[in-house]
């Protein structure tokens, strides 16, 4: 019985065993194989490649719109398309491809990073994983099942929002917005059930020794993260569930013509989706909080202040909802209020900030592709944040609210902040999840030609807002002034594009190609590095037992382990 | 490798129960639903101008709340009696939780279809209807969802396939039971003493 | 007047914006005009708000540059060099420090409070503003996709061209907007005035505007309130006294009984056409409240909620197929034959 953590080595490798090499398996088998499969490590890249194609299809969406854009009274699609576009592109990019990478990558992550074989409830996790696959297949069918009042190409197009009363059946005829509806309630579903496996996992399951004071980083934040998912999440079904009796069963709940609040809607709706924007960055900052140390050579800084900051990060959340709100005649009262706990939130968040910097400061920091990204997350973090404070500020919020600049900050935070360590991330652990190391060249490529199309298309997206010009308008006078800022954002759409390509080419060509990663190939810390890459199906030959933050630094610095400092 | 700290035996490695705590979860997420259907409900107190209101078309249920009350109790006493291995009066207790959760639910019918036909409130008629309805309709559907489980319960324990290594799966149960009769207090406060 | 008189502090703050205003103004002068732009204030709410961003961008500007400078001093300074001489070696493992972590929380509280109590204080002074008794009350009913204006005092009712008197901040004459909903959600903003109200259906919003030169302010609906959201556009005239007056006085009369023979063609035309079962004529058996009030059609400069010059060629067109300018729009096409088509422009035409 294990009274250690083994060596690396060691563990999945007893001298004297024989290994065979499998017989090749028939198609059919393989896929029967994935599509039954309870495996927390298939279950994580089933989500992350579903992700992934929802983010090449909500991209294409995207630069539709750009084009549509790029030219004042332009004709390229026309005004419902457009309104679709939007709609599409914000619900696929927040829920079929935000939710579903950042819980894949925690399905694949959690067990490996505590010491156990899989999560807490492996059958409720295909059961997630497969209920929000055919939440955005529905999704996506209204493109050929709904019959919209004004023909075809019927997608919902009511924002990614659907603020009432636009969403009763009088505004809405047809089915569109029901599949809105239907396919974000399922996936909502899913979401709770993989929240409830991570907290579950992460209470329940770590291996000996782990105390929660020892666990990774991003355990704890997805741990918040899947905390929030409870109380955030649930709120939206609720509403959706109220819509849906209002559509079809004639109730009133937002119903203004019988006396219903359409401003009800919208604090149920920015209750889900406030904390939603922080259980979409949290992962982020989970994957920054192991990868800087790594390529920095030293311990994250701050360890205990990280835990606290993220935890009150997650609680104070739940208290900005209505900063999306400053413009709907809550009062002065209610508007001084949430102007303070907007700005409130800035505080552990910068503490954070401040923490990696202090990580990188005296470290020997190494420029691979993950740690580029990294990089950028961080200045580009830095200036979402700042932009954000600026919306906080109420009245500021009067004139920029429901502008471009909006759109361009929380772009920022999407793309700037959570797509580059997401792709850092990927960089990152591919190598563990596919036993083969990305191309760093390409990988570099990818940085830089995306990083000048992220800046091209939103750093001067600030520029219409402060201009006048608001969102979700499917063109534009020429007399404003916004042609020429629309033109750049539009140009830097193509960089994006092209980055991303690249990156999915790097994806495919180095599973067959790439060199061979080790269990180890960045000398990292944490327990996933244990294993063989890719791990087998049961993570760990024997459960191993921990005696600080980083086991692995232990083993490789016996003479200066951790576990003397905590 | 290391020799240092290796774990003594006499620490032992305890960890939660997984079933509770993901029965916890659940009911964390139930719970955030259940208030936002119960803002909506305060919300709208007061807000209709025709339609009948709280006062003149409720009446307290005492009696079926007493049994759903009651019925906390009962499983707690099948979770104990499964505990000491006691078939009979786990099946005894499981049945007297089903036969009150029954008799709530059929109250609340009886209690609908008053104020359908007799009052004229329905969910479309007026926001008192709308919220009232879909308020303790959910509850209602809570409470049918937690009476299939208890029923599946109460049919292993008659065929002898639950027995007392099971309590922890029958105790996540009971937690989820306790939930629905919580919710209920809370309910019938707002709704029926304080909304009226 | 609502109370803007800058305190010490404001002062002392505006004084020290004046450097970064003119840079502003400098870089400003580079780009293309902008008819919207939130830098160009003409009324006190939108010059509040300017002095209060510039304050914030001030402080969040510093502090850009103090984290991006440490930043990228750290990634140039600490980055692995193989040729150093202690490469290999692992750097010195720091896990935190109380004093440093210390310090950046508690400057952070101290900038969060410096920049709520300077937020605070404009929130209240914009919206508990108190109202003088010179001011104008208008109604505004948003509509989709276009604006109906009331002024319940004095008789009128308009639609997408709002005229409000010019404001003189000696002796000012504010205009209280009372906002509301036909339908769904929609958002008043004309940047250069003031920032955005919503406009939502039973519910009661207010907000005031005090432009302080005459001329003309645009905006445009910022809710998305359905298909043609981007055309539901915004015409603020500031007049002076004297034109805002006889605008009145114009508008207060019933509509305009051309005896042209042809434009009687085209009023019978409206008259036993569904036009009526929508539009108001005042002074005619239309009274219809579902689209705009048409009496002084012609008195405006465009038709369509601000999109499309208001010229008989245009108008002719659109009353022909409102969906060749705003795809989507709820007035249907009318489907008229070209000699009721003319008839009804000439009608038209002569509401002034």
């Amino acid at each position: 019985m294990a009274t250690h953590t083994p060596a690396p080595a060691d563990i999945n490798q007893p001298a004297g065993l024989v290994t065979y090499a499998a017989p090749r398996r028939l198609l059919l088998d393989v896929l029967h194989d994935w599509v039954t499969t309870v495996d927390h490590k298939k279950l994580g890249l089933m989500y992350i490649g579903y992700a992934l194609i929802f983010l090449v299809i909500a991209g294409f969406q995207a630069l539709l719109m750009r084009v549509q854009l790029s030219l004042p009274n332009n004709t390229f699609v026309s005004p419902q398309t457009f309104n679709s576009l939007f709609t599409m592109h914000g619900t696929t990019m927040v829920f079929f491809v935000g939710m579903p990478i950042l819980f894949g990558f925690g399905n694949y992550l959690v067990p490996l990073m505590i010491g156990a074989r899989d999560m807490a409830f492996p059958r409720l996790n295909a059961f997630s994983f497969w209920i929000s696959a055919f939440g955005g297949l529905l999704l996506y069918f209204s493109y050929f099942g709904a019959s919209g009042l004004y023909g075809a190409g019927s997608a919902p197009d009511v924002g990614w929002f659907a603020y009432a009363p636009l969403t009763a059946r009088v505004f809405s005829p047809g089915h569109s917005t029901d599949y809105w509806t239907l396919a974000i309630l399922l996936s909502g579903i899913g979401s709770i059930g993989t929240a409830l496996n991570i907290v579950a996992t992460t209470l329940c399951m770590r291996c000996p020794g782990m105390k929660l004071s020892r666990m990774p980083l991003l355990v704890w934040l997805y741990l918040v993260t899947s905390s929030l998912v409870f109380v955030a999440v649930s709120p939206l079904t609720a509403a959706q569930i109220m819509l849906l009796l209002d559509r079809y069963a004639g109730s009133h709940f937002f119903d203004t013509q019988a006396g219903g609040s359409a401003v009800l809607w919208m604090h149920f709706f920015w209750i889900f989706g406030h904390p939603e924007v922080y259980i979409l960055i949290l992962p982020a900052f989970a994957f920054a909080n192991e990868i800087i140390p790594v390529f920095s050579r030293k311990a994250i800084f701050g360890y205990p202040a990280m835990v606290a900051a993220s935890v009150g990060i997650g609680f104070i959340s739940l208290s900005v909802w209505a900063h999306h709100m400053f413009t709907v005649g809550l009062g002065p009262g209610a508007n001084t209020f949430f102007t303070l706990a907007t700005m409130v939130i800035s505080v552990p968040t910068g503490i954070k900030l401040f923490n990696w910097l202090a990580t990188l400061w005296g470290g020997k920091i190494h420029f691979t592709a993950s740690m580029m990204f990294a990089i950028g997350f961080l200045f580009q973090f830095l200036i979402a944040g700042l932009s954000g404070i600026m919306l906080s500020v109420a009245p500021m919020d009067w004139q920029l609210g429901n502008s471009y600049f909006v759109v361009a900050h929380f772009h920022y935070v999407l793309v700037g902040a959570i797509l580059f360590m997401l792709f850092s991330a990927f960089y990152y652990w591919y190598p563990k999840m596919s036993g083969r190391m990305l191309s760093e060249r390409l990988g570099k490529w990818h940085f830089w030609i995306f990083l000048i199309g992220f800046h091209l298309t939103f750093d001067f997206m600030h520029v219409p807002g402060l201009l006048g010009m608001p969102r979700r308008i499917y063109t534009y006078e020429a007399d404003r002034g916004w042609m020429i800022w629309n033109l750049i954002i539009s140009s830097g759409a193509v960089f994006q594009a092209a980055g991303t390509l690249l990156f999915v080419y790097n994806m495919v060509w180095s599973y067959f190609k790439g060199p061979i990663a080790g269990p180890d190939p960045w000398d990292a810390w944490t327990l996933e590095w244990s294993t063989p890459s890719p791990p087998p199906a049961y993570n760990f030959a024997v459960i191993p037992t921990v005696e600080s933050r980083r086991p692995l630094w232990d083993l490789k610095h016996p003479d200066d382990p951790d576990s003397r400092y905590e | 490798m290391s020799q240092a700290a290796v774990i003594p035996q006499t620490i032992p490695w305890v960890l939660p129960s997984r079933g509770v705590v993901g029965m916890a979860c659940l009911i964390i997420a139930e719970s955030a639903i259940f208030t936002i259907f119960i803002v909506a409900y305060i919300y709208y107190l007061g807000k209709d101008t025709s339609g009948p209101t709280p006062r003149q078309v409720l009446d307290l249920p005492i009696f079926t709340t007493l049994c759903l009350l009651s019925s906390s109790l009962t499983v707690h006493l099948a979770v104990s009696a499964l505990h000491r291995a006691n078939r009979t009066f786990c099946s005894l207790w499981l049945a007297a939780t089903v036969l009150l959760g029954g008799i709530f639910l059929t109250g609340t019918a009886r209690e609908w279809h008053k104020l359908i036909v007799r009052d004229g409130l329905t969910l479309q008629t007026n926001l008192f209807g709308t919220t009232f309805y879909s308020l303790v309709g959910l509850h209602a559907t809570h409470v049918l969802v937690g009476l299939v489980m208890l029923s599946l319960a109460l049919i292993f324990s008659l065929n002898g396939s639950m027995t007392a290594k099971h309590t922890g799966r029958l105790e996540v149960l009971s937690l989820y039971w306790h939930f629905v009769d919580a919710v209920w207090v809370v309910v019938f406060t707002v709704v029926y003493v304080l909304g009226r | 007047m609502p109370s803007a008189s800058p305190s010490p502090l404001h002062q002392a703050v505006l004084r020290r914006t004046i450097l970064a205003r003119h840079l502003w103004a400098l870089v400003r002068s580079a780009f293309p005009h902008s008819s919207t732009s939130i830098f160009a204030p003409a009324g006190t709410p939108a010059h509040s708000i300017l002095s209060l961003s510039m304050l914030v961008l001030g402080i969040t500007a510093a502090i850009f540059l103090i984290v991006a400078g440490l930043l990228l001093y750290a990634v140039v300074r600490y980055r692995h060099r193989a040729s150093d001489a202690n490469a290999a070696q692992e750097p010195a493992q720091i896990y935190g420090s109380n004093q440093i972590e210390l310090a950046w929380t508690v400057i952070p509280i101290l900038i969060v409070v410096l920049l709520f109590l300077a937020t605070a204080r404009i929130i209240l002074s914009t919206q508990n503003a108190p109202r003088p008794a010179a001011a104008l009350d208008v109604t505004v009913v948003g509509h989709q996709f276009w604006w109906e204006f009331s002024y319940p005092k004095l008789g009128i009712v308009t639609a997408n061209e709002l005229h409000i008197p010019v404001s003189d901040p000696k002796h000012p004459t504010p205009t209280y907007l009372t906002m509301t909903s036909a339908d769904t959600d929609h958002s008043f903003w004309v940047p250069r005035l003031a920032g955005k109200m919503d406009l939502i259906p039973n519910q009661i919003n207010t907000m005031w505007l005090d432009p302080q030169a005459p001329g003309l302010y645009l905006g445009q609906c910022a809710q998305y309130c359905g298909v043609q959201h981007a055309k539901m556009l915004l015409r603020v005239y500031a007049d002076t006294p004297a034109d805002f007056s006889a605008w009145v006085v114009r508008q207060q009369q019933p509509a305009v009984n051309s005896p042209d023979p042809q434009a009687a063609a085209g009023r019978a035309v409206f008259q036993r056409s569904v036009c009526i079962s929508c539009h108001t004529v005042s002074g005619t058996v239309a009274t219809g409240r579902f689209g705009p009030d048409l009496t002084h059609l012609a008195s405006r400069e465009t038709i369509a909620s601000g999109s499309v010059p208001n010229t008989p060629a245009n108008l002719r067109a659109f009353v022909d197929n409102p969906a060749a300018f705003k795809p989507g729009a709820l007035m249907p096409a009318m489907h008229l034959n070209q000699r009721d088509l003319d008839a009804l422009t000439a009608y038209l035409t002569t509401l002034k």
